[in-house]
């Protein structure tokens, strides 16, 4: 990290950013899950909640977690409306 | 706004451990293993060696990388070497005649791997059966496992009552020993301990590098040790002379303290990332050298 990044606090410290990649990676090496299935599970997970309440895709977080060695998959859905009792 | 969470828990291949029980056992067999080549397996397996044989065990250091022999010379019994694993296992020799001793300790021992054959010249069963007959005579097998994942590496992992997973702080190094632990974990041997070698405190304290805690985290397995890079590594490996047989370096220290915990005592850890004065200690260390 250089000495300017430091200075406006523009990058993350490569250690963090080493831990979130390998994070990442050994989720999929441990699940056997290719790249793209998040996206699908993604696209997937709104589709079927959409069918029941308006939700804000662009705030949708879906990541893959790790506690000791179990996986763990959490999405977290803000949601603008119930579509059938409108604004209640 | 409102938050709608859940979460699924995924299947984990990991659930059943079965420790492995023996009836007959004096010597304790470890594998040393890693994955990913050049993290250390060599220099720990003569380290840790060269450290159990001075506390006064009997041990006796395997080479198991058939083709690629190493141990020899980062050992410096390379123009001892008469026989090798290859010939016990074929029966051209007896174990004794393959075993070169070390004379500068009482009790240390290396059979070294065969140069000019490949990793399929011996199985894991032979593997076992030969670590069977060291049972009785020490008290420590060590065997040095080759990278990777095929053969040579299940060959050595076979007869382990214990094995040691040897990482580096890297974003490689810590993958490849998360498959290994997998790997171990699937044939019943697990789940191992780690080693986390070559860390630098320096870089973890600037943030530029996994820290002790995060490596923990991720691989979610016991700590034997940490081994600080150390130039002294470098220096003892061209002479052919283990720093734990001659120097008082960091890193002789640290791999001597894993030798201690292997014999079943506790030693604190040496608090790498957060004490000051240790720290304060390193780096005069390491601007001495």
């Amino acid at each position: 990290m250089g000495f300017f990044d430091k200075l406006f606090g523009g990058s993350k410290n490569s250690g963090s950013v080493a831990k979130e990649r390998l994070q990442v990676v050994l989720i999929q090496d441990r699940v056997k899950m290719p790249p793209g299935t998040m996206n699908k599970i993604r696209d997937e997970i709104i589709e079927v909640i959409s069918k029941y309440v308006d939700i804000d895709t662009e705030g949708m977080e879906i990541s893959l977690t790790k506690s000791a060695r179990q996986s763990r998959l959490v999405a977290d859905i803000p949601i603008l409306r119930s579509r059938q009792n409108g604004r209640r | 706004m409102n938050f709608f969470a859940f979460f699924i828990l995924l299947p984990s291949p990991f659930c059943l451990k079965l420790e492995r029980t023996w009836i007959i056992m004096s010597a304790t067999i470890m594998t040393i293993t890693s994955g990913k080549g050049g993290v250390g397996k060599t220099t720990a397996t003569a380290n840790l060696s060269a450290a159990l044989a001075a506390k006064g065990y009997k041990v006796v250091a395997i080479d198991a990388d058939i083709g690629l022999r190493n141990l020899d010379v980062v050992m410096g019994l390379e123009n001892r070497v008469v026989y090798d694993l290859v010939d016990v296992v074929d029966g051209v020799c007896r174990i004794k005649q393959a075993m070169i001793r070390d004379k500068r300790i009482e009790g240390l021992y290396l059979i070294p791997a065969a140069q000019t054959r490949d990793k399929n010249a011996v199985s894991p069963e032979d593997m076992i059966a030969l670590c069977d007959q060291l049972r009785d005579d020490f008290d420590f097998v060590l065997i040095d496992s080759p990278a990777g994942i095929e053969q040579g590496f299940k060959n050595a992992v076979a007869p382990a009552d214990k094995v040691i997973i040897i990482t580096t702080p890297e974003v490689a190094a810590v993958r490849d020993a998360d498959r290994i632990i997998g790997l171990i974990e699937a044939e019943e041997q697990g789940p191992g301990e780690l080693i986390i070698n070559r860390l630098r405190p320096d870089m973890i304290k600037r943030g530029d590098m996994i820290g002790i805690e995060d490596v923990l985290d991720i691989l979610a397995i016991d700590l034997l040790g940490v081994v600080p890079d150390d130039e002294s590594i470098i220096t003892s490996t061209n002479r052919g002379v283990p720093a734990t047989m001659e120097n008082h370096s960091v890193a002789s220290q640290a791999f001597k303290n894993v030798a201690t915990r292997i014999t079943g005592e506790t030693v604190p850890f040496l608090d790498l990332e957060t004490q000051e004065t240790f720290l304060q200690k390193l780096s005069k260390f390491f601007s001495s050298l």
